[in-house]
């Protein structure tokens, strides 16, 4: 039986030619001492197959209709066995997948992997990311709930502020001139079909390039790249110590994707996929559009940059750091590569790790939005139950001061905390700033009579912290 | 069953200049061809994808309404049908706007869009503000920015009563700012 096994696949191998194409990249030899910071490549190709296997799946029952998606969406979460797993997996792999992603970047800049000879293998990665955070939105998308159709908008808008073309490329995301029929469609085959092809040719890319360049080796301190010696170094360096890539430097990779995998099933197990929001309904207007997690801190810098600066950030800031990435590679290829003689490397990473992790928190909290459902003042907060402290706080309410403005924890925070207002303005300060308002306050003065201002300082004036 | 595979592509003979004309031609004729192909296949593919841009919306008046519906003072949501939508568009088949009615004859119609980025601002009427959930914008009940980032006023729609029915306009989802 064996002999007969062994005999059919000698011949297959011999008429489809798998060893020989699949055998030299199996046993290329690699650095003996390329350890656990180099499973993160490998991860995020894990992390992109079971998007596709899960992807592949979902697409078994999801309608890529306007009318019918969102009902699909609710039959593969509700009813479908097996649907509210793949879709928790295909959720969480996509978080993974920016993880890893993330990580292999900035591993990679850490060790200064992207210079001489694999200036190349560093901006075909760049764009992987792009394209990584293209499905990461239009996958969001295709949930199709009131989140998704609004967040097109919100895409639309974006858009629409690129100089001469922001028009169409607006009308291009909505697929018309409002949300209806063309609008899904459209980005499930960006999502489905034509960004996943450009990965795929731009994984085979990245792969080749690094069979053709070789995995680096961890960098040494006082061991500078130079483009003159380097290839005939790295050779020698292989010659010298090198492994095969199977199994001696693959075992790694395996023991990391799948404790990444069963992360990802646990997750969808435990956790469940997205909550799905209201039917996609246009003429309902009680949303509150959000992005997926992994863009909340792009949420974030919309919401505070100034004004003035707005287009400039939204258009200019993703279009110079894209191609300052594509290009770095190319300002700095040679020298040390050790982060011991980079600190600014360092500094680097961690800085974006702490600017996207802060605007992170920022986004996820998004004090800036008004609270549409505050939780009302009790009499206890109040302190009154007639007159014009009373009136006052009743107003504070009505007027929708309590949508933005936190007292005792009760409110938004979209403008200052009141709970001590009394003890920092003055009762003619405040009524200044009634009246006339500020920058992301409105001018009541129009709005309120005399009489009720008097009753909201009469409230106001009682927001004082009592010390003991 | 350990047949060799192996194809030998060796030129038998340097090429004459005749030849590499011919070649020259065959190289020509081939990208050439490619090209036509391309062409053949990219031209309608690209027009296919990108004909949304150019589909106009029509000019067409949707009654939201009786007058006596819509209160002096008052301003509501009017939800109603996309006057072209596409057959299998559903529940998007459909828009909204905000709706004043200012006096007796007077209407004023607001799109749902905040100028900031589009998000559907919400009327809150005991404090006579639209407020946006995105970003903090504010508007007041005459659509003029009271607060936060909105760069422009909401966005009018035309408004007419035509037979004591309230009809607006309808209109695309406005693209409000630019660079």
């Amino acid at each position: 039986m064996k002999r007969f096994v062994h005999s059919v696949w000698k011949w297959i191998d011999d008429r489809l030619g798998i060893v020989e194409l699949v055998g030299p990249s199996m046993k290329h030899l690699v650095p003996h001492d390329a350890g656990w910071w180099y499973v993160f490549g490998s991860a995020t190709m894990v992390a992109f197959i079971i998007q596709v296997v899960t992807g592949v799946a979902l697409a078994f029952s999801y309608v890529s209709s306007s009318s019918q998606a969102y009902e699909t969406l609710l039959f593969i979460t509700n009813d479908a066995p097996f649907g509210s797993f793949l879709r928790g997996m295909h959720y969480f792999g996509a978080s993974a997948m920016v993880l890893m992603v993330g990580a292999h970047m900035a591993q990679t800049f850490l060790f200064g992997s992207y210079k001489f000879p694999r200036e190349m293998n560093w901006a075909s990665g760049v764009l992987l990311l792009g394209f990584t955070l293209i499905m990461g939105f239009t996958g969001q998308l295709l949930r199709w709930d009131q989140n998704a159709t609004w967040s097109v908008v919100v895409a639309a808008e974006q858009a629409g502020r690129v100089p001469f073309i922001g028009d169409w490329l607006a009308r291009f995301i909505l697929g018309g001139n409002t949300i209806g029929g063309a609008t899904l469609s459209r980005f499930f085959a960006i999502h489905v079909f034509l960004v996943p092809a450009l990965i795929f040719l731009f994984v085979a890319l990245h792969l080749r390039l690094v069979l053709r360049h070789g995995i680096s080796e961890p960098p040494t301190a006082g061991k500078p790249v130079d483009p003159k010696t380097y290839r005939q170094k790295y050779a020698k360096l292989l010659e010298k110590s090198g492994h095969p890539f199977w199994p001696d430097g693959a075992w790694r990779d395996f023991v990391f994707g799948t404790g990444l995998i069963v992360v990802i099933v646990l997750l969808a197990l435990l956790v469940g996929p997205p909550a799905l929001d209201k039917p996609p309904d246009p003429s309902v207007l009680n949303a509150d559009p959000r992005p997926d997690w992994y863009l909340l801190w792009y949420f974030a810098v919309l919401a505070l940059i100034p004004a003035r600066l707005e287009g400039y950030v939204m258009i200019l800031a993703p279009a110079v750091i894209g191609i300052l990435l594509l290009v770095a590679p190319l300002l700095n290829n040679r020298g040390e590569r050790a982060p011991s003689r980079r600190p600014w490397s360092i500094a680097v990473v961690v800085l974006s790790v702490i600017t996207i992790g802060s605007l992170w928190i920022a986004g996820a909290r998004s004090p800036w939005s008004p609270n549409f459902d505050p939780v009302p003042l009790t009499p206890q907060i109040v302190g009154a139950t007639s007159g014009p402290v009373f009136k006052g706080a009743q107003l504070f309410q009505e007027k929708a001061c309590l949508n933005c403005h936190l007292i005792e924890g009760h409110g938004g925070r979209r403008g200052p905390e009141l709970t001590n207002i009394a003890a920092k303005l003055t009762k003619n300060d405040m009524t200044i700033r009634i009246v006339n308002g500020g920058v992301n306050m409105p001018a009541f003065g129009a709005m309120l009579k005399p009489q009720d201002i008097e009753d909201l300082l009469a409230f106001l004036q009682t927001r004082k912290i009592q010390r003991p | 069953m350990n047949e060799s595979n192996v194809n030998h592509f060796q030129p038998c003979h340097t090429p004459t200049p005749k030849e590499v004309t011919r070649r020259r031609f065959f190289e020509t004729l081939s990208i050439a061809l490619g090209g036509v192909c391309a062409a053949m296949l990219g031209v309608p593919v690209v027009g296919f994808v990108i004909a949304p841009l150019f589909r106009k919306m029509k000019d067409t008046w949707i009654s939201v309404g009786k007058t006596g519906d819509f209160g002096i003072g008052k301003t509501v949501n009017v939800p109603f049908p996309d006057p072209s939508p596409l057959p299998w568009a559903g529940i998007t088949a459909k828009g909204a706007a905000w709706l004043r009615r200012e006096s007796q004859g007077q209407f004023t119609a607001f799109s749902v869009n905040c100028t900031h980025m589009g998000c559907p601002v919400r009327w809150l009427p005991n404090a006579e503000l639209f407020m946006c959930p995105c970003h903090g914008g504010v508007y007041y009940k005459d659509g003029s920015v009271a607060a936060g980032p909105p760069p422009k006023p909401l966005v009018r729609f035309e408004v007419r009563v035509t037979n004591d029915r309230v009809e607006i306009k309808a209109a695309a989802i406005p693209i409000t700012t630019k660079l």
